[in-house]
């Protein structure tokens, strides 16, 4: 039994470690006044152009080398999802678009291109069979050593890849950015009220496009630790991206927008998809039903939180809109 | 000494037009749908090295090339119209019903639930009837749920939606492990297969004469719900602002949960079409995206259903076309998406040059009216 409790809270951190990245990446770009629904689309991006990138470097050389496997896979992941951020910053920003029809195509785009390129990458550079990238895989599965072998406190808290542990310093810094730095509060000024940012000097469109780049980037990241230590550095058309992207999304309000929150949300969110682990008896359709459970607590927080009307937990001011200057 | 620096103007203004012509207008949108093609003929070409004209005609080929291609094409075109046609009484009223998907999807379950069931106990028309009945109740009820949140607390109901979606999905995924067939496939299979009971008839002697009739039916009587109803009416005005609807007397809770009433229904009687009159099975693959697709289609055509009929034969006839290539290719379906996916960020796009004129330095503004 607490070996079954152990692997459910390792699945827990795992899972909620996949949509801490996409999480925290929106809270930057939705602080700034842009609500991006194209976050699984990125993180597909994310996802995908780690992989290929690892994959060209892997078969390109006979004995890899694990740092260079690393440093190659986090910048085409990173690049990849801010470009589709700034793709979606240009429609709607300078283009002004309506952001929520934005992010769906990028959503359908992101997922296309993923897809596309994951099923037919080897076929395309003329190998056969499923990609897979193990040398990569290994590197982001390295676990602490000599930690991870401190019984269950180790298993527990020492044995996950350094993505895990990225992404909670990721969440603190951010909640540091936005709430301590000028910069920060500039940025939170712009997506409350953009007109009276404006009128103060900040510059609202770079602002914007900053926000929503980084942020991209940073959510790209959850679909990179996806293929790369989640599934060990293999491709599934399955759609589990997307669906973890929307969770994601929702996370942001679970969270109400503070990256803090979203580090035990985001393992809460895990907890429920697995609880299913440690429950026994379960036929096979019975763990679909479970695997309702975190959209259901999230239609929950969604309705008490509409219930209470604090005001430090609504969503920043100007959420959604386009902004131009000559417009009253 | 002060040094007075000399004013600039920027290179590129951006002004708001008055307004535009219709030709101007559907000029900008054209070229918009021209480049995008161009673009996404250079994206086959890189991928396939396929000769660039050889890419048109190939999709041409797909959409079009055999009459049981033309069908399937006009078949699929009909759902995402229907599921359009849905979207968008909602989306007029700003309720951004992002949850299609799910609607389709519990629409979709409960008629294969039925056709399984009852299947021998009805003659196929009653059944019709029944399945069309149970699953626009059902639809209902799935967009009924968050627009009453919305309604009464203002619950969000973009990420509302949403998440009913995924109940949908999960509700399928156990209705399919519970009906599987054969077991352990995890799929249900063609719904009597032998028996044809509660599969949509064929009408003037085509499989798919009945989907298309139903649903030029529904974009029909939408246009006139729309456009000459009062019910209309108050949904405009719901959608452009709520306080002048309240100023006006309009019930803007009753008129909200009314609609969503309707824009689910339709999108669950989407699900029985998908499943009784084209797929007869069920997956959580049923809705595959459309009802995300649906909403572009909506938001392009700027809610008029007519409009509609054109965009979803363009994006269907675009993915087809993608389908056929990477089938012969050897490549996978996803690369619609892709296709899908740059036509529609042009044409987002090309709305800003419809709402906005751009001016260079030095050029007045009254220039190029």
């Amino acid at each position: 039994m607490s070996d079954l409790v152990v692997r459910l809270l390792q699945s827990s951190v795992c899972f909620g470690t996949v949509i801490m990245y996409g999480a925290i990446g929106e809270i930057l770009t939705e602080r700034a006044g842009n609500l991006n629904l194209g976050v699984p689309g990125i993180m597909y991006l994310g996802g995908i152009s780690g992989l290929a990138a690892s994959f060209f470097y892997e078969s390109s050389t006979a004995d890899p080398n694990g740092l260079v496997c690393l440093v190659i896979s986090l910048l085409a992941a990173f690049l990849a999802s801010a470009l589709g951020g700034l793709l979606y910053s240009f429609l709607t920003i300078t283009l002004r678009a309506n952001q929520n029809v934005t992010g769906l195509t990028l959503t359908i785009f992101g997922g296309g291109i993923a897809n596309f390129f994951g099923g037919s990458l080897t076929s395309l550079a003329g190998g056969v069979g499923q990609i897979s990238v193990a040398a990569t895989s290994a590197v982001y599965r390295t676990t602490i050593p000599g930690l991870s072998g401190l019984g269950i406190v180790g298993k527990l808290f020492f044995n996950y890849g350094f993505m895990v542990y990225l992404a909670i310093v990721l969440a603190i810094v951010m909640h540091w950015f936005l709430n301590r730095t000028r910069r920060g509060l500039d940025l939170r000024a712009v997506g409350e009220d953009p007109a009276t940012a404006d009128a103060a000097g900040i510059n609202v469109a770079r602002n914007k496009y900053l926000a929503t780049c980084i942020g991209a980037g940073i959510s790209g990241l959850g679909g990179l630790y996806y293929t790369m230590d989640y599934i060990k550095g293999t491709w599934a058309n399955d759609g589990t991206i997307e669906s973890l992207g929307w969770l994601a999304v929702a996370l942001v309000i679970f969270a109400t927008w503070r990256s803090i929150n979203a580090i035990w949300g985001s393992y809460l969110f895990g907890f429920l998809f697995w609880v299913y682990l440690i429950i026994p008896g379960l036929a096979r359709k019975d763990i679909e039903l479970f695997k309702m459970l975190p959209y259901l607590v999230t239609i929950a927080v969604l309705v008490i939180t509409s219930l209470r009307k604090k005001r430090e937990d609504q969503p920043p001011a100007s959420l959604g809109l386009a902004y131009f200057r000559e417009e009253r | 000494m002060t040094q007075v620096s000399q004013h600039k103007d920027p290179l590129l203004r951006i002004v708001k037009r008055d307004a535009i012509s219709r030709p101007k207008a559907y000029t900008i949108r054209l070229l918009a749908v021209l480049l995008s093609l161009v673009v996404s003929g250079a994206f086959i070409f890189a991928v396939t090295h396929l000769d660039p004209i050889r890419v048109y005609e190939a999709i041409f080929d797909g959409a079009f090339g055999t009459s049981r291609r033309s069908w399937v094409t006009i078949r699929d075109a009909m759902i995402l119209l229907c599921i359009g046609v849905g979207l968008a009484p909602a989306f007029k009223m700003k309720f951004w019903n992002i949850g299609a998907e799910g609607q389709i999807l519990i629409g979709g379950v409960i008629t294969a639930g039925i056709m399984r069931a009852y299947g021998s106990a009805l003659p196929t028309p009653a059944l019709l009837v029944v399945m069309a009945a149970v699953s626009l109740l059902c639809g209902c009820l799935w967009g009924v749920i968050p627009a009453v949140f919305k309604a009464y607390w203002n619950t969000n109901e973009t990420l509302f939606t949403l998440m009913m979606n995924y109940v949908a999905i999960q509700l399928t995924s156990y209705c399919v492990a519970l009906w599987e067939n054969p077991v352990g496939s995890n799929t249900v299979g063609v719904i009597n297969q032998m028996t044809g009971y509660g599969w949509f008839p064929a009408l003037f002697g085509q499989n798919y004469g009945l989907n298309v009739v139903l649903v030029l039916a529904l974009t029909a009587g939408m246009y006139i719900y729309l456009k000459h109803s009062k019910q209309g009416y108050e949904i405009s005005v719901v959608g452009d602002s709520q306080n002048t609807a309240r100023y006006a007397g309009i019930n803007v809770k009753k008129v909200t949960i009314r609609t969503m009433a309707i824009s689910g229904a339709i999108c669950g009687l989407a699900g029985f079409i998908e499943v009784a009159g084209v797929s007869h099975t069920i997956s959580t693959d049923t809705a595959g995206g459309r009802g995300f697709t649906a909403i572009i289609v909506a938001w392009l055509a700027h809610f008029n259903t007519l409009v509609m009929i054109l965009i979803s034969f363009l994006l269907v006839f675009l993915q087809k076309g993608a389908v056929q290539i990477a089938s012969q290719f050897n490549l996978n379906d996803y690369a619609s998406n892709i296709i899908t996916g740059i036509i529609l960020f042009f044409i987002l796009g090309s709305e800003f040059f419809i709402n906005y004129r751009v001016i260079l330095r030095g050029r007045k503004e009254a220039d190029g009216k």
